[in-house]
């Protein structure tokens, strides 16, 4: 009796096993077939033309449809409450993980495009820049239980016109406090990343003396501990992934030797418009790259750029990515990987691999994601057509073989959710009613179509938040003020 | 007749000056807050303290008898979080901002400095931990006899400038001097997330001011460890640097840290533990979806009074989102749903100390399932808990602070009068009102 208790509890922990049958399975690593792909504990457990189906499992026919790995932006600033710390040239004390917003409505929007991992970065305010957070998109899930497990932390690094603004969007003063911020220059900015890499040399040097010295049992006064410092000691310790936001060959260039210069790797180079003319150095330098397929124009730094970036780069053997650096980019990054097809000629695969299986490895998270296989975490995207159609469209996103989006549910679920948000406001009205007897309704505080169109979904919503209803003209990493809402991007 | 009218006043007046060592409040109704209700009592106050209270009659020879026939006795109210007695704090008239509910809370900033803004956690920006309340409270704050003709007796008062905005004090809102006012002087350190943004230095966003109040916690610590080591053997030793804002922090027994809505609530939780401090959260409109976390937590909350509501002066054109609704419909329902859970919550009156603004508020509560119970305690003894003054204030109890309030009604219905609060032994009848900062007209034609 009590065993059959613990079986039922087993049962209502693990939820049945899924497979998804009869799609086209673009695995991205291991081929395309038509066939299965069985889900189990949030693992994918088997797949090909014909699988065993485990009793009790669920069965979601995917005939004529196609199955891709959930897709993976090295590049977003979605569900964050804060996005740059702009005072201070170096901000490698601060960190997304402390301002996570899983309420953000950027996050579902995402998983409606196909996402389900998510490199969140600090802003390009400086040229340190704070630390960075790999997040799976589980909406509806608390903070916690965004943060990839396990995914190695890492810190963003910004080079040219953003970082030498001194301290103010526009470059000028924006208060008659303001004090204008060092650096100003492209110069600046290198001797901002060395200053501060000398700095955490001393600091490291400080603290493994002190290790070495109470080892031996004498008794110390611990140095101080410097969160700003300890963020940069971890970089020179491999321990943390430096992702550098540049646009121009010079300075890529002048990253890659600096890092050689204080024995640290870039892990990734943002944006790197420009990359296709320095793609033999990145590639030595063993760096990845992340960029757009034709987004360009929008500031000094990132006129000289071409759509064949991403190709080239591909063929002189640097492990490319693209990524949206926008919360409405980040919905179609499969649109995005499809233009590397027809500027530079990518394989299927090697488009498909630039939005899975490449960025997964830069963020060194291949072994559980970017790929459909036996043993990978079930994060899976089917679309009604071919991902690098336009016409495709996101039908059911998995995130470790849960249901996350369901393109049928949403559109079920509107009326109800439109309903109660009429309701919410037909209350409040009566309420103000009630509070003025004798006055009559007025006309212009009645709720108008807007009532039904809103979006229910949204959530808490937040001065920095970022969701856009339209492509900006500006990716978003890149710093720029807007007259409402957001000032610190 | 105006001759008449004058003695009347000058009469009170000299009454005023002789207010006798007890005073005994008789037959009336007695809510303990601590124990049941005394259907028909007596409390009886002697040099501002509670000499007894019970069923029965026994009226001291020399005390000065109150008919409390029809009247009922609850301990005085203490507003749990304000800026009373600090004049230049005083928050806008209620009513003219309301703020929208799910957006972080953003109080003022710090005020413009004539310093250069801060490089860095070392400069200490927008920290003021070491200034207490109660040296900066002034007894002519006009609100304090606001506050008084609303019922409460006692206020916890903070400075709220700064991320560290200072020690706060429990005082009594009466008394010729300050110094008899306060009853705590150093219960707890306000912060919050203020920053000045852009151009205004160090930290100037939300993820600033957590790694910079995570940079000074660490300092404190290696500060304590510093001046230990120093006072233990000060000879060959660097002498460490007196820090003024580190003796602030290490000196607050508990933090009061903001909350708007669930994520904050969950992010202020984790922050704590990680800091190893103790937490008392604030404010929190998103409290009715946040019960799981507190409750697992166990940290005590301090809630406002100013219910989120639409925002005024906005287009009416605009909708707004479907969680901002549900928080505006749904906040009140929050303090039934923490009793019931054992969540440890008090109110605060968040400008809402006029008796016309805090009954209607509490009744809100009231109408979404708390118990009268349960609110009058979170306006009384759980405050005092929460501050850890509950051996001195919060219920009527012999050898408490006399601090009372009587009513006639219960508490928080719209009829309701208070007839008259007890101070710290001394009697105050409700004053008329000072006029409000803006024509209620004008406060109520934008809907």
């Amino acid at each position: 009796m009590k065993y059959s208790v613990y079986l039922l509890l087993l049962a209502a922990l693990h939820a049945a096993p899924i497979v998804i049958k009869n799609a086209t399975v673009l695995t991205v690593t291991k081929g395309t077939f038509v066939g299965s792909v069985v889900i189990r504990d949030g693992k994918i457990v088997e797949m090909g033309e014909k699988v065993t189906e485990p009793a009790g499992a669920e069965i979601i026919d995917a005939s004529g449809k196609y199955l891709m790995p959930g897709i993976i932006d090295c590049h977003s600033h979605i569900a964050s409450d804060a996005i740059n710390e702009g005072s201070v040239s170096v901000s490698s004390m601060v960190g997304i993980e402390d301002t996570i917003n899983p309420d953000d409505i950027a996050i579902y929007r995402a998983l409606a495009g196909g996402v389900t991992t998510a490199n969140v970065l600090h802003g390009s305010a400086n040229s340190i820049g704070g630390k960075t957070v790999v997040m799976k998109m589980r909406w509806g899930k608390d903070s916690r239980d965004m943060i990839f497990e396990g995914a190695k932390p890492g810190i963003k690094f910004a080079l040219g016109e953003n970082p030498k603004r001194a301290g103010n969007p526009g470059g000028q003063r924006i208060n008659a406090n303001a004090v204008l911020r060092y650096p100003a220059t492209r110069m600046g900015v290198e001797d901002v990343i060395r200053e501060a890499f000398n700095d955490a040399k001393i600091y490291q040097a400080q603290w493994k003396e002190y290790n070495e010295k109470t080892a031996r049992g004498e008794q110390l006064l611990a140095p101080r501990r410097d969160l700003k410092l300890d963020a940069l000691v971890e970089v020179l310790e491999g321990k943390r992934f430096v992702h550098a936001h540049c646009y121009r060959q010079d300075e890529i260039l002048m990253l890659l030797r600096v890092a050689d210069d204080y024995g640290f790797k870039i892990r990734t180079l943002q944006h790197v418009l420009e990359g296709y003319k320095v793609a033999k150095e990145i590639a030595e330098h063993g760096a990845g790259a992340s960029t757009f397929s034709d987004w360009w124009s929008y500031k000094v730094e990132a006129f000289d750029a071409i759509p064949y970036n991403a190709a080239i780069m591909v063929r002189k053997g640097v492990l490319v990515s693209l990524n949206s650096d926008s919360a409405e980019l980040m919905r179609h990054l499969n649109d995005e990987a499809a233009k590397t097809m027809k500027y530079g000629g990518l394989s299927e695969t090697e488009a498909l691999s630039l939005i899975t299986i490449n960025p997964a490895k830069q963020l060194d998270i291949d072994k559980r994601v970017g790929s459909i296989e036996v043993g990978k975490d079930a994060d899976l995207v089917i679309f009604d057509e071919h991902p690098l159609s336009n016409y495709a469209k996101v039908e059911k996103v998995f995130v470790d073989g849960q249901a996350y989006f369901d393109r049928n549910k949403d559109l079920a679920d509107r009326a109800q959710r439109e309903a109660e948000k009429a309701k919410l406001l037909e209350k409040e009205k009566q309420k103000e009613k009630e509070k003025r007897p004798g006055a009559g309704a007025n006309p212009s505080s009645l709720p108008k179509k807007a009532a039904l169109d809103g979006d229910g979904y949204t959530a808490g919503s937040s001065p920095n938040s970022i969701a856009h209803s339209h492509r900006s003209s500006v990716p978003l990493g890149v710093w720029h003020v807007t007259p409402v809402r957001r000032a610190t991007v | 007749m105006k001759l008449r009218l004058m003695l009347v006043v000058l009469g009170a007046g000299a009454l005023w000056a002789q207010q006798p060592t007890a005073l005994a409040i008789h037959n009336a109704r007695i809510v303990p807050v601590n124990g049941p209700v005394i259907a028909k009592g007596t409390v009886v106050v002697r040099n501002g303290l509670i000499e007894s209270v019970g069923p029965d009659g026994n009226i001291p020879a020399d005390a000065w008898v109150l008919e409390g026939d029809g009247l009922t006795v609850y301990p005085g109210l203490i507003d749990s979080l304000s800026t009373i007695g600090l004049p230049d704090e005083a928050p806008p008239a209620p009513g003219r901002t309301g703020a929208p509910p799910a957006t972080p809370a953003t109080p003022p900033p710090a005020p413009a400095s004539t310093t250069p803004p801060a490089r860095g956690p070392e400069d200490r920006p927008s920290t003021y931990s070491w200034q207490r309340a109660a040296d900066m409270i002034k007894t002519s704050d006009r609100r304090l006899e606001v506050a008084r003709a609303a019922g409460f007796t006692t206020a916890v008062t903070f400075s709220h400038k700064g991320i560290f905005a200072g020690q706060g004090a429990v005082i009594d809102l009466a008394g010729d001097t300050t110094g008899k006012m306060v009853v705590a002087e150093n219960v707890g350190q306000y912060v919050t997330t203020a920053t000045g943004g852009f151009g205004s230095g160090y930290p100037a966003s939300l993820m600033g001011v957590f790694a910079y109040i995570r940079q000074i916690y660490l300092d404190a610590d290696h500060y304590k460890k510093a001046r230990q080591m120093y006072a233990a053997h000060p000879a060959g030793m660097e002498r460490p640097e007196y820090d003024r804002a580190l003796e602030g922090v290490l000196a607050s027994p508990q933090v009061l840290l903001p909350a708007t809505r669930r994520i904050d609530v969950d992010r202020m939780i984790r922050f704590a533990n990680e800091l190893k401090i103790h937490p008392v959260l604030y404010g929190i409109p998103e409290a009715y979806r946040s019960v799981d976390l507190l409750k697992r937590s166990g940290v005590p909350v301090l809630l406002s009074l100013k219910w989120p509501a639409k925002p005024q002066e906005t287009n009416p054109d605009d909708v707004d989102e479907l969680r901002a609704l549900q928080t505006r419909d749904q906040a009140p329902s929050a303090p039934a749903l923490l009793a019931k859970n054992g969540v440890k919550f008090a109110f605060f009156a968040d400008g809402m100390e006029r008796r016309t603004d805090l009954f209607p508020a509490v009744k809100r509560a009231l109408d979404a399932g708390l118990s009268q119970d349960d609110a009058v305690r979170a306006l009384t003894l759980t405050p005092a808990e929460i501050y850890g003054v509950a051996d001195r204030l919060g219920s009527i109890e012999k050898g408490k602070i006399a601090n009372l309030l009587v009513t006639k009604g219960d508490l928080f219905q719209e009829k309701t009068e208070v007839k008259f609060v007890i101070v710290d032994g001394v009697k105050y009848e409700p004053v008329e009102e000072p006029p409000p900062a803006r024509p209620t007209l004008e406060r109520s034609n934008i809907q």
